[in-house]
């Protein structure tokens, strides 16, 4: 049945290659850690996906209840965590997703550094994993915010005056960021939440495609 | 692949006949060592990680509630930032001297520009092709000191923190209480106590208790105003005998929660 479904897909698609690309593709004995325990520093990337996954997940769950805007945003989080039932966990899950997700990377990027898995020829995916670091810090900044509470609203006017501090371009890049050179308000709040859910995921939904496409292509880099 | 006169294609499309493709699946069999395919074998092993992964994650998300701080008042001069953890190296950077006030632009863009520019452009900066880290010393002791430099910033910075106050800034710990505003002590209350006893005698983290529940007659509060009483110092309150008896009579009309609860510090000093 199952089969019968497919091949009448196939006929019409011809996607048995797009599969093959996806899932048939081997493992090296090196990176699988049923044969060398040591392999586990394979898994990190890995499991920067997976808690991605995670992040996503629980993140479109928040936003059925938070609300962007500075008379409700506090509140709205204040009534997902105390009334909502299993709002505590899925807050809880997107907030230690975050920290989990920059450990796991920082991890993932020691092992390729480490292993000089940078080289020649793969050199264009190492920048592409370089800048998937900075669009998770951006997303962890802008994150930070929604909350609307003090220790929310403090790290942002601190966050904005670093920005700031860029010579020439410094102001232009804080009131792009909050809307207003000044003042971190209504502006900032919906700005963040914009480049929080809607921005940055998709810079790195980009990277990550760019990412696996390398990876696939190159193959995993081998034995030291 | 077939190429040139005689292709067949499905319909009008141009996808190719089904006859035509090359179906021959992979052959991993002059991969060397013990090469597995990723599925399904692998992936079910991968599967089980996993979910072990996902049920400690879990684990540890329903023991560890994440806490919400009062709503951000932008008023709140008192309040010290703290940014997530993961940016703490970046603020402690800051504190010394070549990376703040005038050479701020060091530490904001100078260090970090440098440090993050030279990880985009490693593989330009290091280009030999050997592999192992003691082929490239140099890249892995510049590495090295950028790890244990940014562990030890934010080891320095998390130590500096004084957790124990920030917990009374959580929601858990807010106190929920209304004092009367067209009483002839508040803006004597305002002027004089405010900044540290907070807007409703909630207290501000840090600065003062709160004034809840007070047991003092309105004789001892006006005392303790001229006078001062544990770490508080004397000569808080600035003004005429009739703003203090004022003051002191807002304060105990004021200070009664309804569940009798709260003041819970005052005892201490
Ligand atoms: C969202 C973030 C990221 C995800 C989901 C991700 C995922 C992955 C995965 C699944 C692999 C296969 C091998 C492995 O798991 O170790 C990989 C390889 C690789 N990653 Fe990432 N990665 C991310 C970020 C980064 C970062 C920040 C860097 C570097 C700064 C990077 C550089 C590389 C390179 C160069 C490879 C090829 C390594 C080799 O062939 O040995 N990635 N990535």
């Amino acid at each position: 049945m199952l089969q019968k479904l497919y091949d009448w897909v196939d006929e019409r698609l011809d996607i048995t290659p797009i599969w093959r690309d996806i899932a048939d593709h081997e493992v090296p004995e090196h990176v699988n850690p049923a044969h060398h325990f040591s392999a586990f520093v394979y898994c990190f990337g890995g499991l920067t996906f997976f808690v991605t996954v995670i992040q996503v997940l629980s993140g479109m769950f928040l936003t059925m209840y938070y609300v962007p805007d500075i008379e409700n945003a506090w509140h709205s989080v204040q009534y997902l965590q105390s009334q909502v039932a299993h709002g505590q966990i899925v807050r809880g899950m997107h907030h230690w997703g975050a920290s989990v997700v920059i450990v796991m990377i920082f991890l993932h990027t020691l092992r390729v550094f480490f292993q000089g898995a940078y080289k020649k020829p793969r050199e264009l995916n190492w920048i592409v994993g370089v800048l998937l670091f900075f669009v998770m810090f951006g997303l962890g900044f802008t994150g930070y915010l929604l909350p609307w509470d003090n220790k929310a609203f403090f790290a942002t006017q601190v966050g904005l005056e670093i920005a700031e501090s860029v010579p020439v371009i410094g102001t232009d890049i804080k009131t792009l960021l909050a809307g207003d050179p000044d003042i971190v308000g209504a502006q900032t709040l919906t700005r963040f939440f914009a480049i929080h859910v809607f921005f940055l995921p998709a810079a790195l939904f980009g990277l990550m495609a760019l990412h696996f496409i390398m990876i696939r292509r190159q193959g995993i880099s081998g034995p030291l | 692949m077939h190429r040139g006169k005689g292709m067949k294609f499905v319909g009008d499309s141009r996808v190719q006949d089904k006859e035509q493709r090359n179906t021959i699946p992979k052959d991993y069999s002059e991969y060397p060592g013990r090469t597995e395919a990723f599925w399904p074998n692998y992936l079910l092993k991968e599967w089980l990680v996993g979910a072990v992964f996902l049920i400690g994650f879990l684990c540890y998300v329903a023991v560890t509630p994440v806490s919400l701080e009062q709503q951000a008042d932008p008023n709140n001069a008192a309040y010290i930032p703290l940014p997530d953890w993961y940016f703490l190296f970046l603020y402690e950077l800051l504190k010394y001297e070549f990376a703040a006030a005038e050479y701020i632009v060091i530490g904001t863009v100078g260090i970090p520009g440098l440090a993050f520019g030279a990880l985009l452009l490693a593989p330009f900066l290091d280009t030999k092709p050997g592999r192992r880290p003691s082929q490239r010393p140099i890249a892995t002791g510049m590495m090295l000191i950028g790890v244990l430099a940014t562990i030890w910033l934010t080891y320095e910075s998390v130590v500096a923190v004084d957790w124990e106050t920030r917990e009374e800034y959580s929601v858990d710990n807010m106190v929920e209480h209304e004092v009367d505003e067209t009483h002839p002590g508040y803006e004597v209350y305002a002027q004089n106590c405010m900044s540290c006893h907070g807007g409703v005698l909630e207290g501000e983290p840090g600065l003062g208790p709160d004034l809840l529940d007070l047991p003092h007659t309105a004789d001892t509060i006006a005392e303790i105003s001229v006078e001062g009483i544990g770490d508080m110092p004397a000569g808080m309150f600035d003004g005429t005998d009739e703003e203090l008896q004022q003051l002191a009579n807002f304060i105990v009309e004021n200070t009664d929660t309804d569940d009798g609860e709260g003041g819970d510090e005052d005892t201490e000093e």
